[in-house]
């Protein structure tokens, strides 16, 4: 599905990245976890191509075609879909109006006909049920005037909507309660397949009680400097990231 | 040789002089004072404040020195594409009212009328809001005044459908139009008014256009100005209003093409208990000019008013937005709103903003904002990721950033010609 070798991205003169190798094959679920700083927003970003970083080496395939040669509506257009740390209000334009339009140009990116407005109304309303987001915050403006919960909610629903190769969840856990974050782990468990995959980016191990891993990478100083299956994120949680620190501080990252 | 301010003014009005038709219906008193003001003052160049950023005299040295005033007549074909299906549609063309292109059609309290038709009653309002010695534009049009529209709701009636005023320019080498109209709403009576400005001639037009409206007590007159001019036109339009106790007055300014555009849209609250509520939106390219001014004088107690101004400056074109504000010291219990906003699409456009606000009264409640930025990077962004191109992402984002004013055009099949032109012009 996606494979990222040695990737080494700046902002400035600052290297966030310093080398991320990393597979991920279709029916995956991988997690990404690590300190604050530790690079994890920057991996996203740099996979979703937001332009403030500069990409200095290493390469990205994804389903076969050079990912960073792409442009993100491109990438989103293979089929890469970037769950929002921080989903952006977009006062005006609606919701449906939004997704409607992203449909339409990533079918036609397919050479597929624009979806009938009936076919369309129909899927909104089957997706936007499977993250119990109310009917009428599909006709709001993007965004505006969501709660927090709501937010991360839309990023699900937008993802289900969109039905993605390669989902990547940027800390879709920060600022949800109990009941919200399992309500978004039960829509990213029930739109999980074998021809999919998931990259769950997380600080804690909390979100991956209700979004089991196949496997753990440990990302500190731009690298992934450990990697293991389920059982690493809880042992990450027991001892903290500290062991980690002082393992590889003194090695030369 | 480099001509001197006079020179151009002078020159201009022997032109004109020599080539307008007597204007019948204009008192000769205000046409001497006219006059006499020009000659003096001469068109306003970038350094009078009120045009700094809007030089009129510099267009007329640069396109305007010779003037053949070359008309073309217009048939109803000419037309016919600029009409508005749910209007009684009236023709004005290069100034003068055609009862011949006109609709006709008997309406219960509608007068319309050249305006040498005015009675004398009526000849006494005229030059009563726009005086020649405020802007040497209004004495322009004052001293060469085509025989324009005259527009009349009697008391207490109700106008059931729009209506819809055709300017049209036309000609076929460098031409200079003065539009001028009268429009009276009596007390209690209500109408929506669309105004239209439109040049379907190959040869460059300056057009100075001077509308005088009266809102009666209790009366309420709605409406929607729709420029799209092209870019052989350079306009100065100027709208001296005045409203009455009770009344409500809205208007609504869409200019989607046009070389320069000023726009003068001046309201005297002149009673208690009124509201005024004048919106613009507008979007540039190429080497644009777009200039609203407004000035919105508070002289009684009890009135509101509310600005909300919006333009996308995109290439080398510019835009303005200065709004003033007068609450005078019997204007208790004023609320007066203004806000502009105005996204730049290029790093070579311009935008100008500045509020003015003279308060002389104690107990008011006014405010005003202004913000000028480039488009959303970060929803931008967030829209790409999406899977919305570039292209779609922005204009998705510049309509939404629209809307709010374009949802104003109460009328329809307004709505859809302005909405079909600024995705256009995106």
């Amino acid at each position: 599905m996606i494979s990222i070798k040695n990737l080494h991205a700046s902002i400035g003169d600052k290297e966030i990245l310093r080398g991320i190798n990393l597979e991920v094959k279709a029916g995956e679920v991988h997690a990404i976890m690590g300190p604050n700083g530790s690079g994890k927003s920057t991996l996203s970003s740099v996979l979703a191509g937001r332009e403030d970083y500069d990409v200095t080496e290493g390469e990205v395939t994804f389903n076969g075609k050079n990912l960073l040669d792409l442009s993100t509506e491109d990438r989103a257009r293979e089929g890469l879909f970037l769950a929002f740390q921080y989903p952006i209000e977009i006062p005006g334009v609606s919701n449906i109006n939004f997704l409607r339009t992203a449909l339409n140009e990533i079918r036609a990116y397919h050479g597929q006909e624009e979806m009938a407005a009936k076919d369309f109304l129909a899927l909104v309303k089957e997706k936007s049920k499977l993250v119990e987001l109310d009917a009428k915050l599909a006709s709001r403006s993007v965004n505006e005037g969501f709660s927090g919960g709501e937010k991360k909610r839309n990023e699900i629903f937008q993802m289900a909507m969109l039905n993605p190769k390669l989902a990547i969840l940027d800390e879709t856990d920060s600022g949800l309660d109990i009941d919200a974050l399992r309500i978004v782990a039960t829509g990213v468990n029930k739109l999980k397949s074998k021809d999919n995959a998931t990259i769950v980016i997380t600080h804690y191990q909390r979100l991956l009680d209700y979004i089991v891993p196949d496997f753990v990478h440990i990302l500190y100083k731009g690298r992934i400097v450990k990697s293991g299956g389920k059982e690493l994120a809880l042992e990450m949680e027991a001892k903290g990231y500290d062991e980690i620190k002082r393992e590889f501080e003194s090695s030369e990252l | 040789m480099i001509e001197t301010k006079s020179n151009i003014t002078q020159t201009l009005l022997d032109q004109l002089q020599e080539n307008a038709p007597k204007v019948t219906f204009m008192p000769d008193a205000e046409i001497i004072s006219a006059i006499r003001y020009l000659e003096d003052k001469g068109i306003p160049n970038n350094k009078h404040e009120d045009y700094k950023y809007c030089n009129i005299e510099a267009v007329l040295r640069k396109e305007f020195k010779t003037v053949e005033q070359a008309f073309n007549e217009l048939t109803n074909a000419d037309i016919a594409p600029l009409k508005i299906d749910e209007a009684i549609n009236l023709v004005v063309v290069n100034g003068v009212y055609s009862e011949e292109l006109s609709e006709k059609m008997i309406v219960k309290g509608l007068t319309v009328n050249s305006l040498n038709q005015l009675s004398s009653s009526e000849k006494a309002l005229l030059c009563s809001q726009a005086k020649s010695e405020t802007d040497a534009l209004i004495a322009l049009n004052t001293a060469f005044s085509a025989n324009g529209l005259f527009l009349q709701v009697d008391r207490n009636n109700i106008i059931p459908m729009p209506l819809h005023v055709i300017y049209v320019n036309s000609g076929n080498a460098n031409f200079v139009t003065n539009t001028r109209s009268f429009i009276n709403v009596q007390a209690n009576a209500q109408a929506t008014l669309i105004e239209s400005f439109y040049n379907i001639g190959t040869a460059k037009v300056f057009s100075n256009f001077v509308s005088e409206k009266f809102v009666g007590e209790n009366a309420k007159l709605t409406c929607h100005t729709f420029q799209n001019e092209g870019s052989l036109s350079y306009s100065v339009n100027t709208n001296q209003v005045k409203i009455n106790k009770y009344s409500n007055y809205s208007n609504t300014t869409m200019t989607l093409s046009g070389e320069l555009v000023r726009n003068n849209h001046n309201v005297v609250l002149a009673d208690s208990n009124c509201e005024a509520h004048l919106n613009g939106l507008f979007i540039s390219n190429g080497t644009q000019q777009i200039d609203n001014h407004t000035l919105i004088d508070h002289q009684m107690p009890h009135c509101e008013s509310n600005e909300l101004y919006k333009g996308i400056a995109k290439d080398k074109s510019s835009g303005t937005f200065n709004g003033k504000i007068f609450v005078r010291k019997d204007a208790q219990k004023t609320n007066a709103y203004q806000s502009s906003k105005n996204i730049l699409m290029s790093d070579d456009a311009t935008i100008n903003t500045k509020p003015q606000l003279e308060i002389y009264a104690d107990d008011v409640k006014c405010s005003h904002g202004t913000s000028t930025g480039k488009i959303d990077t970060e929803a931008l962004f967030y829209l790409k990721a999406r899977g919305i191109g570039e292209d779609s992402a922005r204009k998705l984002l510049l309509q939404a950033f629209a809307q709010e004013l374009i949802d104003k055009i109460e009328i329809p099949s307004l709505q859809e010609r302005v909405l079909h032109l600024f995705e256009k012009a995106l």
